[in-house]
C-alpha cells in the first residue's frame, strides 16, 4: 500500500505553506499563506499562477508527478518513477533557486537566454522546505522500492536525511568558504598562506599549535591520573573528582578563563595579595600564552579524563592478575602490561585535546591578550576594523588542516588497535591497586588541581556579588538587577534586565536543537551499527569529519553561504538551530553508537521474525532499551547548544543574540561583574536542566562487577 | 621443578559480613591433581586465587611445601595460573607472552625455554602470533604453555576449559592431564563440572557454602557420597527415605544391604535413614510380584541408554536402562529390582 504521507507532506509544502523565508520569524501571523497575494507569504502555486513567479512551473509539476508516482502499479515502474520525480524534484528546487535571486536572473546568460523578469525573489522558506523534505523522500522510497536499502523504505529515508544534512549544513557551506580563499586567484592564497604574520615567531598559526601541543600533552596527563585514581584507588575524593569532571563540562569554556581573571588578573587576588603584602607588581602575566593554556587545561582535562576512565575501565583485570601470577611486580606489571595496553587510549585523548584547544575561541578571546590564535584571527578578520574576508578563508583552510589532519592521525592510530575486551567472557578478577610511586605522583597532580577548580568556581560565584572585583569589595546585587531585573507595568511582568533577551533566546533555540540533534544523531547511529546499505562507510566517514570541523571555520562558512538566496538564513533562529545540530550531530551519534554496539542484533533479528518493520523495531525495542543514550544526546544537545560560543558569535544578530556571546563580549569590555553574574545563572540553568532531563528520562547505568563481596 | 603440596590451615576469607570462605582446612599432596568443585559462589575459585596471592586469607594459614606464604603477592610465590578467560596479553605475540614470566633468565635460556613450552604444547611455529590471530583453543595452549614455562612448584587451573566447545573440551582435559602425569605436577584445578572433575582428578574437594563437603577420590564421591547435597552434586542422584535395619536399608518392599565399612564411617544408626539412589541402581523388569511396582510417566531415548521417570510410592524416581533399544511408553507398568550398586545412606545435613 503507497504510504500517504511524503505526497501530504509535498501537498502542504507546495500549496499551503509561504515557500519564501519569513521576515518576521516563523511564527508570524501571516504564517499559513493560502489566500495571500503578497510574494513574500504566498505558497508556490500561487506565487507561479498569479505572481509571475513562472520559474516555480517545473517544481510544481515535478511535485505532481512525486505525488502520484507512488500510486502506479509494479516494483519497477513505480520505484523508477518516484526516484526520478524526487531526484529531479530536488534538482529543480536548486536550480530555481540558484538561477534567479532577489534581482531577478543570477546568471547573465540565462537573462540573454529568456529575458529579463519582471521580479526576483526571496530566499526559501518553511514551504520550500517541506517540499524538498517531499522530494527527498520521494526519492528515497522510489530507491527501497526498486531494491535498494533492502527494499525498507524507513532506512533508505534515514539516509537520505543524514545524506542531506550533512551535505547541506556542514560540506557546502565549508566547501564555499574554502573555495572562497581562491577568489584573488592562487598566487594570492599561496602569498598568504605562506605569512610571515602565521608562521614567524609569535605568529598565530605557529601560537595555535604550539597551544594545541601543550594543552593536549598536560590534559591527557592529567586525564590519565584522574582515571588511574577513580578506578584504581578507594580514595574519599573519587566522588569529588567525578563530580568536578561534570562542571567544566556544563560551562562555557571561557568561564574557566573569567575565574582565572579573578584569581590571577590585574586586580586578581594573587596580584592584590602580593601587592599588598611585599609591594611586588606581578603584571600582566595571565593575559597571553600562560593564562590560555591555563584555562584550556582546566576546561578540556574532564574531556580527556572521559577518554581515559574509558580505557582505564575497559582493562581486564585478569591481564593484570595473570602478569602478577607470572613472577612482575607491581611496577613491572604496570610498565609492561597496563602502560602499553592503554597507549591508544592516551593517543586518542591527546589528539582530542588537540582539536578542542585550536578549535577554542572563549578562552583566547578573553586572555589571549597579544597572543594570537587562528580562531580569534578568523574573528577579527570577519568582523574587525579591517574586515578581510578573503583572509579569514585563508585562516580557516590552516585551521581545519591542523583539526582533519589531527582527525585522520587518530583515526589511523586507533583503528583496529583497542585492546578493550579481547580476552573474552569469564573474567572475574578485580584491579590491582596501583604501585605506590604512580598514585603518589596521580595525588600530587590530582588534589592541587582539583582544588583549584573549586577555588575557581567559587570565586566565579562569588565575583558576581562585588561591586568591583579588586577594588571595591561591597557586596551587592546589582549586577544581578542589571542582568535579571524585573519590574512591574500595567501589562504585567517587564523584563528589564539586559540579560532576558539573550538567555530566552539561546533556551529555545538549544531547545529546539537538542531533540532535533539527538534524533537525527541517534538515527544516524542506528543506520551506521545497524544497517548495511552501499555509501554507508562513506557517509559514516562524513558524519564523523564534521567533528573535526572547529566551531569557528563552521561559523565562517555559514556567514558566506546563508546570506543570499536560495538558503538567506543569516540573523535568523534557524541559522543558529542548524549551526548546533551540524556541529552537535556527532556527538549525539557517538554516543547513539556506543549504545547500539552493546545491544545484541539478534533483538533486530527477532523483532522482524515478528513482523515488525525497521521502523518499527527501532520504536518498539531499541529506544526503550536505549533510554540513558537518547538522555544523554538531548543532555549534550542542549548543554552544548547553550554553552557553545564559536560558531554562534558570527550568526547572532540583533534579534537573536546569543547569552555566551553576551558574556564574551561583555567580559571583552571589561564588565566582569554583569559577565560573571550572567554565567553563574547559565551553569545554574543547565545544572537544572540536566536534572531535569535525567528525571524524565532516567539514568540507568550498567554497572561492572562491584569488587566481590561488596554486598549491596 | 620440585612439585609441592598446598596447605591450608584454618582459613577463613570475609568480605565485610559476606563469607566466602570459612575455616578451611586441606592438603593437596606434591605431584597430584587435586580438584576443587562446586555451584558458583561455594568458594572454590576464592580458595584457589588465596593460594596464587590474588587474594589474601582473612584468618589462617597458607603453606606452600613447608614454607608459609599467606601475605605474600603472587609474585614471591612458587605458583603460576591458567585463568579462564585465558588472560593472554593481547599487544604481545605468542612467543613474547610465554617469556614474560622468565624475565630473569639471559635471553638465550629465555627463548630456548618459551620456545620449548610452545613446542609442549604442539604450536611450534606459533611464536609470532598475536592472540587474537589464535582459535579458542591454541590461545588456551598457549596459555597453558605460559603457565607451564616457569616450572612452578604449584599449577593452578581456574575453570580453564569452560570457553570451548564440548568435544574440545573433552581433549584439552585429557591433555591437561597427561601433562600433569608426564611432569608430575602438583595442579589444583577448579571446575563446576562433575563430569570434568570425575575425569582428570586424583582427589576431588566439593565445597558447598564455603566449606568441604566432602573430599575424596572420584570413585568414593560418586559410589560413597557423604551427603545428599553431594550425592546429587557428582552426577545425579534420587533423595529418598529407608529404614536401616542391621545393615540393610528397607525401600518398601526392596531390601539392599550396605556396604560395612561405610556403615561404619557414616556413624549410621538403625531406623529410618536419608538414602540417594542413582539413576543406574534400579533395573526396569515387566511387572511381576518382586520387586518396588511403578509406572512409566515419562520416558526418552538418549542413545546409549533410555531416561524414563517411574512412578512409586517412594515418589517419582529418575532412572536409566542401558539396555533399551526402544523405551516403553509412558503408562507401562514396571517392577524395580536393585542392581549391585548406587543406593546408599547420606546423612541428612
Amino acid at each position: 500500500m503507497p504510504n500517504l504521507l511524503v505526497p501530504l507532506v509535498l501537498a502542504i509544502g507546495l500549496l499551503v505553506l509561504p515557500w519564501h523565508m519569513q521576515q518576521d520569524g516563523l511564527l508570524s501571523p501571516d504564517w499559513l499563506g493560502l489566500w495571500s497575494t503578497d510574494p513574500a507569504s504566498a505558497p508556490a502555486l500561487l506565487l507561479a499562477a498569479r505572481l509571475n513567479h513562472a520559474w516555480l512551473w517545473p517544481v510544481l509539476a515535478c511535485g505532481l508527478t512525486a505525488a502520484v508516482a507512488p500510486m502506479l502499479p509494479g516494483r519497477r515502474l513505480g520505484g523508477g518513477a518516484m526516484l526520478a520525480a524526487g531526484l529531479l524534484g530536488l534538482a529543480l528546487m536548486a536550480g530555481q533557486g540558484f538561477a534567479v535571486g532577489l534581482a531577478g536572473w543570477e546568471w547573465p546568460w540565462l537573462e540573454r537566454l529568456a529575458g529579463p523578469l519582471a521580479e526576483g525573489q526571496f530566499g526559501m522558506g518553511g514551504g520550500a522546505a517541506l517540499a524538498g523534505f517531499g522530494f527527498l523522500f520521494t526519492a528515497t522510497g522510489g530507491a527501497a522500492r526498486l531494491g535498494a536499502f533492502r527494499g525498507d523504505a524507513f532506512t533508505a529515508g534515514a539516509a537520505g536525511l543524514v545524506a542531506i544534512v550533512v551535505l547541506l549544513f556542514t560540506f557546502w557551506p565549508i566547501c564555499l568558504a574554502l573555495l572562497s580563499a581562491f577568489d584573488a586567484g592562487l598566487l594570492n592564497f599561496a602569498a598568504r598562506l605562506a605569512d610571515r604574520r602565521l608562521w614567524g615567531w609569535g605568529g598565530s598559526a605557529l601560537n595555535t599549535l604550539a597551544l594545541g601541543l601543550a594543552v593536549a600533552a598536560c590534559t591527557t596527563l592529567l586525564g590519565l591520573a584522574f582515571a588511574l585514581l577513580v578506578t584504581r584507588t578507594r580514595l574519599p575524593l573519587r566522588k569529588l573528582l567525578r563530580a568536578l569532571t561534570v562542571l567544566p563540562i556544563i560551562t562555557p569554556p571561557f568561564v574557566i578563563g573569567l575565574g582565572l581573571i579573578l584569581i590571577l588578573g590585574r586586580a586578581g587576588l594573587v596580584n592584590q595579595a602580593a601587592s599588598a603584602l611585599f609591594g611586588v607588581d606581578l603584571g600582566l602575566w595571565i593575559y597571553g600564552l600562560p593564562g590560555v593554556l591555563l584555562a584550556q587545561v582546566f576546561a578540556f582535562t574532564p574531556v580527556a579524563f572521559l577518554v581515559m576512565i574509558g580505557v582505564v575501565e575497559g582493562l581486564s583485570p585478569t591481564l593484570e592478575e595473570a602478569a602478577r601470577t607470572l613472577r612482575a611486580d607491581g611496577a613491572r606489571t604496570f610498565r609492561t602490561v597496563t602502560w602499553p595496553l592503554m597507549r591508544p587510549g592516551l593517543a586518542n585523548a591527546f589528539l582530542v585535546g588537540f582539536i578542542e584547544s585550536v578549535s577554542d575561541f572563549g578562552n583566547p578571546i578573553v586572555l589571549g591578550g597579544d597572543y594570537a590564535v587562528l580562531s580569534t584571527d578568523i574573528y577579527f578578520a570577519v568582523v574587525g576594523a579591517q574586515a578581510d574576508p578573503g583572509r579569514a578563508a585563508v585562516l580557516a583552510w590552516i585551521l581545519l588542516a591542523f583539526s582533519l589532519s589531527t582527525f585522520a592521525i587518530q583515526r589511523w592510530l586507533t583503528a583496529g588497535r583497542s585492546y578493550v575486551s579481547v580476552s573474552g567472557k569469564g573474567d572475574s578478577g578485580l584491579p590491582q591497586p596501583l604501585p605506590l610511586g604512580i598514585r603518589r605522583l596521580c595525588l600530587a597532580v590530582a588534589v592541587p588541581w582539583a582544588a583549584l577548580t573549586v577555588a575557581v568556581y567559587a570565586l566565579v560565584l562569588a565575583g558576581g556579588f562585588v561591586r568591583v572585583w579588586g577594588r571595591d569589595w561591597t557586596p551587592t546585587l546589582s549586577h544581578y538587577g542589571r542582568a535579571f531585573g524585573l519590574g512591574w507595568g500595567p501589562g504585567g511582568i517587564i523584563w528589564e534586565g539586559t540579560a532576558w533577551p539573550s538567555l530566552f533566546v539561546t533556551l529555545q533555540l538549544a531547545g529546539i536543537a537538542a531533540p532535533l540533534t539527538a534524533g537525527i544523531g541517534l538515527l544516524a547511529a542506528w543506520l551506521f551499527t545497524r544497517q548495511r546499505f552501499a555509501g554507508r562507510r562513506l557517509l559514516e566517514a562524513a558524519t564523523l569529519l564534521s567533528f573535526a570541523v572547529p566551531g569557528t571555520v563552521i561559523g565562517v562558512a555559514y556567514v558566506r553561504a546563508f546570506n543570499v538566496p536560495p538558503l538567506e538564513l543569516t540573523g535568523t533562529g534557524v541559522i543558529i538551530v542548524l549551526a548546533f545540530i551540524s556541529r552537535n550531530l556527532p556527538v549525539g551519534l557517538r554516543a547513539g553508537m556506543a549504545a547500539f554496539s552493546q545491544l545484541d542484533p539478534s533483538l533486530d533479528e527477532a523483532s522482524s521474525m515478528l513482523r515488525q518493520g525497521n521502523g518499527a523495531t527501532l520504536r518498539r525495542v531499541l529506544l526503550p532499551l536505549l533510554r540513558p543514550a537518547v538522555a544523554s544526546a538531548l543532555v549534550y544537545g542542549f548543554v552544548r547548544g547553550v554553552t557553545t560560543v564559536s560558531a554562534v558569535i558570527f550568526l547572532t544578530s540583533g534579534q537573536t543574540e546569543m547569552a555566551t556571546v553576551f558574556i564574551v563580549l561583555r567580559a571583552v569590555n571589561g564588565d566582569y561583574g554583569l559577565a560573571i553574574a550572567y554565567a553563574s545563572v547559565l551553569v545554574a540553568i543547565l545544572l537544572a536542566a540536566i536534572g531535569l532531563i535525567t528525571l524524565l528520562v532516567g539514568g540507568i547505568r550498567i554497572g561492572r562487577r562491584t569488587p566481590a563481596g561488596v554486598v549491596a | 621443578m620440585t612439585a609441592s603440596g598446598v596447605t591450608f590451615d584454618h582459613v577463613w576469607r570475609r568480605y565485610g559480613p559476606a563469607i566466602a570462605v570459612q575455616d578451611l582446612s586441606l592438603h593437596i599432596q606434591p605431584g597430584t591433581l587435586v580438584t576443587l568443585l562446586g555451584p558458583s559462589g561455594c568458594g572454590k575459585t576464592t580458595s584457589l586465587r588465596m593460594i596464587a596471592g590474588l587474594e589474601q586469607p582473612s584468618e589462617g594459614q597458607v603453606r606452600i611445601g613447608t614454607k608459609d606464604v599467606t601475605g605474600l603477592p603472587p609474585d614471591q610465590r612458587d605458583v603460576s595460573m591458567v585463568f579462564q578467560s585465558y588472560a593472554l596479553f593481547p599487544h604481545m605475540s605468542v612467543g613474547q607472552n610465554v617469556a614474560y614470566g622468565l624475565s630473569a633468565l639471559p635471553r638465550a635460556e629465555r627463548d630456548a625455554r618459551a620456545r620449548e613450552a610452545i613446542a609442549q604444547v604442539g604450536l611450534a611455529g606459533f611464536e609470532a602470533r598475536l592472540p587474537s590471530q589464535l582459535s579458542g583453543g591454541q590461545q588456551q595452549r598457549v596459555a597453558v604453555a605460559r603457565a607451564l614455562v616457569l616450572r612452578p612448584a604449584v599449577l593452578l587451573f581456574d575453570e580453564p576449559l569452560s570457553n570451548l566447545d564440548a568435544r574440545l573440551r573433552r581433549h584439552m582435559r585429557d591433555e591437561i592431564r597427561a601433562l600433569q602425569q608426564r611432569l608430575g605436577l602438583t595442579v589444583a584445578y577448579v571446575t563446576h563440572d562433575q563430569a570434568e572433575a570425575l575425569a582428570i582428578s586424583d582427589q576431588i574437594i566439593v565445597m558447598n557454602q564455603g566449606r568441604i563437603a566432602q573430599a575424596g577420590t572420584p570413585g568414593q564421591l560418586y559410589d560413597e557420597p557423604d551427603t545428599a547435597f553431594v550425592a546429587a552434586f557428582m552426577g545425579e542422584a534420587n533423595p529418598a527415605r529407608a529404614r536401616l535395619q542391621s545393615g540393610i536399608l528397607h525401600l518398601g518392599p526392596l531390601a539392599v544391604p550396605v556396604p560395612p565399612g561405610l556403615l561404619a564411617r557414616g556413624g549410621f544408626q538403625d531406623g529410618d535413614v536419608d538414602v540417594a539412589i542413582r539413576p543406574e541402581a534400579l533395573r526396569i523388569e515387566p511387572p511381576s510380584e518382586h520387586g518396588l511396582p511403578g509406572t512409566i510417566l515419562r520416558s526418552a531415548f538418549m542413545g546409549a541408554v533410555a531416561e524414563y521417570t517411574v512412578a512409586t510410592t517412594l515418589g517419582d524416581l529418575f532412572l536409566t536402562d542401558p539396555a533399551a533399544t526402544a523405551p516403553l511408553p509412558p503408562g507401562t507398568a514396571v517392577s524395580l529390582n536393585p542392581t549391585s550398586r548406587g543406593i546408599v545412606p547420606v546423612r541428612s545435613t
